[in-house]
């Protein structure tokens, strides 16, 4: 399994109101039915704790079940040290950058520190099988964004508002498909439908309620920005306070075994959500080229006076394109819960991501929106084999950054003054 | 229901701590928004900027308080340098984008394992604001009349914090009443108007998103010597969102709005706040229906509704002028 992070916090010793520090040495050993491995604890190994200007505290060794502990005088910054000639002939430590470990206490807190030994299991796989299952999991998130981005992107298009309350759209798909599949009871493939359907009545509703209203006012764009915003934070923590932070699965496909396809291995889960997002996406490119509200909101799009005055009905268009957006977040929503599983703020984090593949793609165009989704969400996840997942959205966002400079009406944007 | 101790809290949110860092961070925000038409969505990355350079600067490396205030200062300069590079040319809503999903990917940089050394992580820092309150000149002890009755550290922490409020307002009434501030107001009335007499647009922005973004850092110091450390997850995006709630409230592009805002922003919060605890509290309200951590939930459904209702039915706020305000501006 995981191995352990290098220090991490543990407030769960209540009774002990002091300051300490201490940890749990164990080598990772193969258990012999195949299963998870186990840990095995090594004793006789000494660790002592500095303070952070170098002044020793105090040490300890650890005892048979590889734990130790070492009280210090209060809270600050201390760091530990693993007495590496101390360990037994045939263990090693992981990374020797780790001998020394700086950690930092809080009042009342006891922290555990952890020194990795021996090998780690996450390397026994290959770079090249990890970044095989990362672009997998990357062309499955590259699509759930670009399903969740076109909503986004024609709305921008047919009423010139960056909406930036689509994440809870998106997020209103996922916990509505998880109140119908965990609360009710439906099976999740109908229960996605459900969502899909109420999503789009509620993005829809959204439209005639808020923004018709407000387009008839004439309100501004930047105020409409603003609102937006606004009708954001409502919602997002109106989802906190019904849904509470945790993230929690579906009922259905949750565990899967991986189908092997020699170095590729996949959940049948990740197939099914790649067919359906390009089913979808396929889809949706035949509307827009084939069907006529599918040149109306292209028209509407291209200009909205010119379009009335051919007898486009822009509004009822500008319905549409909401309803439908807000259909096609919510079964984003739910093969996002599916991917990652279901939480009050994963449709403000994939916002961001929709911004960036948007504006790579060219803000306001349909087909831009879908191609430069896909890019960031692939670039996203391949960007794990070299930084830390924590952080993976941050070179999606310097890659927004870097597109604006070179080429701001992005890859299949016009060339037109856009400022 | 105990009203005392509610009106109490209420009044001493007017001049506490919150109110000084969102007076701070509206001020910032009323330069970009109020006055030069700039949509920044990410004040809440200058803020947390404000607030690491200090403690990073003091507990990384050591340094004295003041260089924590000079790289207070220069690392807001450099992120509005980065914001506004790409997208002040561009249409407004690109800076609107690149600065929530800027401030929310520092946020996930400062919190990140991989940062660990510098920033604390998700733990953060603390114990670099002992310079701060040992050149308190304030006498002793604890003084005070009626609900405001402080130790001495916090008394001083609200006059250096009161005072920096005031010299931001002053700086700005100064500013734009000068032919600079009358340029950023017809960038916002009409950029092309501006441009067409030969003002450059561009560095006008610039200048504008830079003079803002350091006001808003500011409120980030005071934030973390006030509470003596700083946590990542305190500078989320909502930040800026509160900053922008207590601005519209107060008036946008009025020299007092963000501070009148900013101080009845936190006496609503507080007095609503307290009001629901006391009734939770009581089982006025059930518990099943409500709890106490949902009240701070509360807190933050009730800015995105008033911010929307604001926007929509008064964006003008409380004291602006509607005249004062093209937020047609692109």
């Amino acid at each position: 399994m995981a191995a352990p992070a290098s220090a991490q916090d543990d407030d769960a010793g209540g009774d002990e109101p002091t300051e300490a520090a201490r940890g749990f040495l164990f080598i990772l050993v193969e258990a012999e039915d195949g299963g998870r491995d186990e840990k095995q604890p090594v004793a006789e190994v000494e660790i002592t704790v500095r303070s952070a200007d170098g002044e020793e505290i105090g040490s300890a060794t650890t005892d048979d079940e590889g734990r130790w502990e070492v009280p210090v005088p209060g809270p600050g910054r201390y760091e530990a040290e693993i007495d590496t000639d101390s360990l037994p002939e045939d263990v090693e430590l992981r990374d020797d950058d780790k001998q020394v470990q700086p950690f930092g206490l809080r009042p009342g807190q006891a922290r555990t520190v952890q020194f990795p030994l021996g090998d780690d299991p996450r390397n026994v796989r290959s770079t090249f099988d990890e970044a095989i299952s990362l672009a997998v999991a990357g062309v499955n998130f590259g699509l759930i964004i670009a399903v969740t981005a076109i909503g986004l992107s024609l709305i921008f298009g047919t009423t010139g508002l960056t909406n930036f309350s689509h994440g809870e759209l998106v997020a209103f798909g996922s916990l509505t498909a998880y109140f119908l599949n965990q609360t009710l009871g439906i099976h999740l493939v109908p229960a996605a439908l459900g969502a899909m359907v109420i999503g789009g009545a509620f993005a829809g509703s959204l439209d005639l309620g808020l923004w018709r209203p407000l387009r008839r006012r004439h309100t501004g764009l930047i105020a409409m920005m603003v609102i937006s915003i606004g009708v954001g934070l409502l919602l997002r923590y109106l989802y906190l306070y019904q849904f509470g932070g945790r993230t929690r699965p579906y009922g259905d496909y949750a565990i899967q075994d991986r189908l092997d396809f020699g170095r590729l291995t996949i959940t049948p889960r990740d197939i099914a959500s790649i067919l359906i997002s390009l089913g979808v996406l396929i889809a949706v490119g035949l509307m827009l080229q084939r069907t006529k509200i599918g040149k109306a909101m292209r028209a509407v799009s291209d200009n909205p006076d010119l379009a009335a005055s051919s007898g486009i009905d822009v509004e009822r268009v500008i319905l549409f394109v909401w309803v439908a957006g807000g259909a096609l977040a919510a079964l984003g929503g739910v093969l996002l819960g599916l991917a990652e599983q279901v939480s009050w703020q994963g449709g403000f984090r994939l916002l961001l991501l929709m911004f960036a593949g948007v504006t790579l793609g060219g803000l306001g165009t349909a087909y831009g929106a879908l191609v430069g989704s896909f890019i960031i969400g692939l670039f996203v996840q391949m960007s794990t084999l070299w930084i830390s997942p924590e952080i993976k959205t941050v070179p999606a966002l310097v890659v927004l950054i870097l597109i604006l400079l070179v080429r701001p009406q992005g890859i299949l944007g016009r060339a037109e003054r856009i400022g | 229901m105990d009203w005392g101790g509610i009106f109490e809290n209420t009044l001493r949110a007017a001049i506490a701590k919150d109110a000084i860092v969102f007076a701070l961070a509206a001020i910032g925000l009323n330069v970009h928004f109020g006055y030069t038409g700039l949509l920044n969505f990410g004040q809440a990355g200058f803020v947390a900027l404000g607030a690491y350079g200090t403690a990073i600067t003091v507990d990384y490396y050591g340094q004295s308080l003041w260089l924590g205030v000079l790289a207070t200062i220069a690392s807001a300069v450099v992120f509005a340098l980065l914001l506004g590079v790409p997208t002040l040319r561009l249409r407004t809503d690109y800076l609107a984008i690149v600065t929530i999903a800027a401030s929310e990917g520092l946020r996930l940089l400062l919190r990140s394992v991989t940062l660990g050394d510098f920033t604390g992580g998700s733990t953060g820092l603390s114990g670099f604001a002992g310079d701060f309150y040992s050149i308190n000149p304030l006498p002793g002890g604890r003084y005070g009349f009626g609900p405001f009755r402080y130790s001495s550290d916090t008394w001083w922490m609200l006059t250096v914090g009161w005072t920096l409020v005031l010299l931001a307002t002053l700086l700005v009434w100064a500013l734009m009443r000068s032919p600079w501030g009358r340029v950023l107001k017809s960038i916002r009335e009409d950029e092309n108007a501006a441009r067409s007499l030969g003002k450059n647009v561009y560095y006008y922005k610039m200048q504008s998103l830079v003079l803002g973004g350091v006001i808003g850092a500011l409120g980030g110091f005071v934030n973390a010597v006030a509470t003596r450390s700083v946590q990542p997850d305190n500078y989320g995006t909502a930040i800026t969102f509160f900053a922008y709630t207590a601005l519209i409230l107060g008036g946008t592009a009025r020299i007092w709005g963000p501070v009148v805002g900013a101080m009845l922003f936190w006496v609503v919060i507080s007095f609503t706040e307290g009001v629901l605890r006391e009734a939770i509290g009581n089982e006025v309200i059930p518990s099943s229906f409500m709890s106490t951590t949902q009240v701070g939930q509360v807190r933050f459904m009730l800015v995105g509704l008033g911010l929307a209702l604001l926007m929509i039915f008064r964006p003008q706020g409380i004291f602006g002028d509607r005249r004062e305000l093209a937020l047609d501006a692109r």
